[in-house]
């Protein structure tokens, strides 16, 4: 095996590592806790605020192919896209489909 | 061991109209690319999202390691940006807890703990005997690291295919899909203010220090919402 191989290898694993470790402690933490209690609910508000604050993130500072649009267009798909899922009824299928559309063609004219 | 048919009811939650397959599907197949492009081979791409099954953390990984970022600064970045797995897990897994049900289910299907599979559970709970829950999340968390792995094949193989617009494309899926699912789960004021309050703190925060930015302004958001909930 070569070394940048093994190293590959090696990344993988600690990737991986560092994912299931919260998931694990999660799953050891749970066991005593009442789906009722007072601590349930506030883990429940961390589990939603830490999902928006990452998605806000992503959009905000995206990393990879997005941080090369401009921030006015990706707030822009977000919001159409947005509306387009109150209009559908709640359904997702249409503003993710629509949000590469849109973002494709406010990128050509913008 | 697994009942089958709560498992599969689980399964094929994921190909309902309105199921994340879509947005996971089209994220994984830019991760797959991604991953060719900094060198993986087609198996190293498959073990990596077969493992780690958490699309940001799959980007703080690439990212990293394409700057040559030692093994203890990857683990580090992972672990930071995966963090929000840990109040994910503690919100789901007494609602799914059965005093005759093994412990390894738990511990096994707590990998399938990612933003599309919890919210799906999240909003289907309810209907699902609590003695069986456990076996619905195996489905759900199956299918959709299913839909994961098979759109990382999918991804490494196309890459040549797809042009830089394609990929931009790709990317604005997975945060609008996100988006979306976050916005129909406001059915509270406690969940309304965590996300509201989150999605200001979190960007704020990567002023202060952007590795930390999710958990400070995470852990600040939904803490706030948790005492104004609490005493409204």
């Amino acid at each position: 095996m070569s070394e940048m191989s093994s190293n590959i290898i090696l990344v993988i694993l600690v990737t991986s590592f560092a994912t299931y470790l919260s998931r694990f402690l999660g799953v050891v933490s749970s066991e005593k806790i009442d789906a009722k209690s007072k601590i349930f609910r506030w883990f429940n508000c961390l589990a939603y605020s830490t999902l928006a604050a990452l998605i806000a993130r992503m959009i905000v500072f995206p990393v990879g192919a997005l941080s090369e649009v401009d921030y006015l267009i990706r707030f822009i798909v977000i919001l159409l896209s947005i509306l387009i899922f109150y209009f559908t009824r709640k359904n997702v299928v249409y503003p993710t489909v629509f949000s590469a559309i849109i973002l494709t063609f406010l990128k050509g004219y913008f | 061991m697994i009942n089958s048919k709560y498992f599969f009811q689980g399964f094929k939650s994921v190909k309902s109209f309105d199921s994340p397959a879509f947005a996971l599907g089209a994220s994984f197949i830019a991760i797959g690319a991604l991953l060719k492009d900094i060198g993986f081979n087609l198996e190293q791409s498959i073990f990596s999202t077969f493992l780690t099954y958490a699309l940001p953390g799959s980007l703080v990984m690439a990212e990293s390691f394409l700057v040559g970022a030692s093994l203890i600064n990857i683990f580090l970045a992972v672990w930071l940006v995966n963090a929000r797995l840990y109040p994910m897990t503690v919100s789901l897994m007494p609602l799914l807890l059965h005093k005759s049900q093994p412990r390894w289910k738990y511990y096994l299907s707590c990998h399938f703990i990612a933003v599309s599979a919890w919210l799906i559970m999240k909003s289907n709970y309810q209907s699902i005997e609590k003695k069986y829950r456990i076996d619905f999340w195996m489905g759900i968390g199956t299918g959709t690291w299913s839909i994961a792995i098979v759109s990382t094949i999918i991804g490494f193989l196309v890459s040549d295919y797809l042009n830089k617009d394609m990929m931009i494309g790709l990317a604005i899926v997975n945060p609008v899909y996100f988006a979306c699912m976050m916005v129909g789960a406001m059915k509270s004021l406690q969940i309304n203010l965590s996300i509201i309050l989150g999605a200001i703190l979190g960007p704020l925060f990567f002023f202060v220090s952007p590795e930390w930015s999710i958990l400070y302004g995470g852990v600040l958001a939904g803490t706030l919402a948790y005492f104004v909930g609490e005493f409204k």
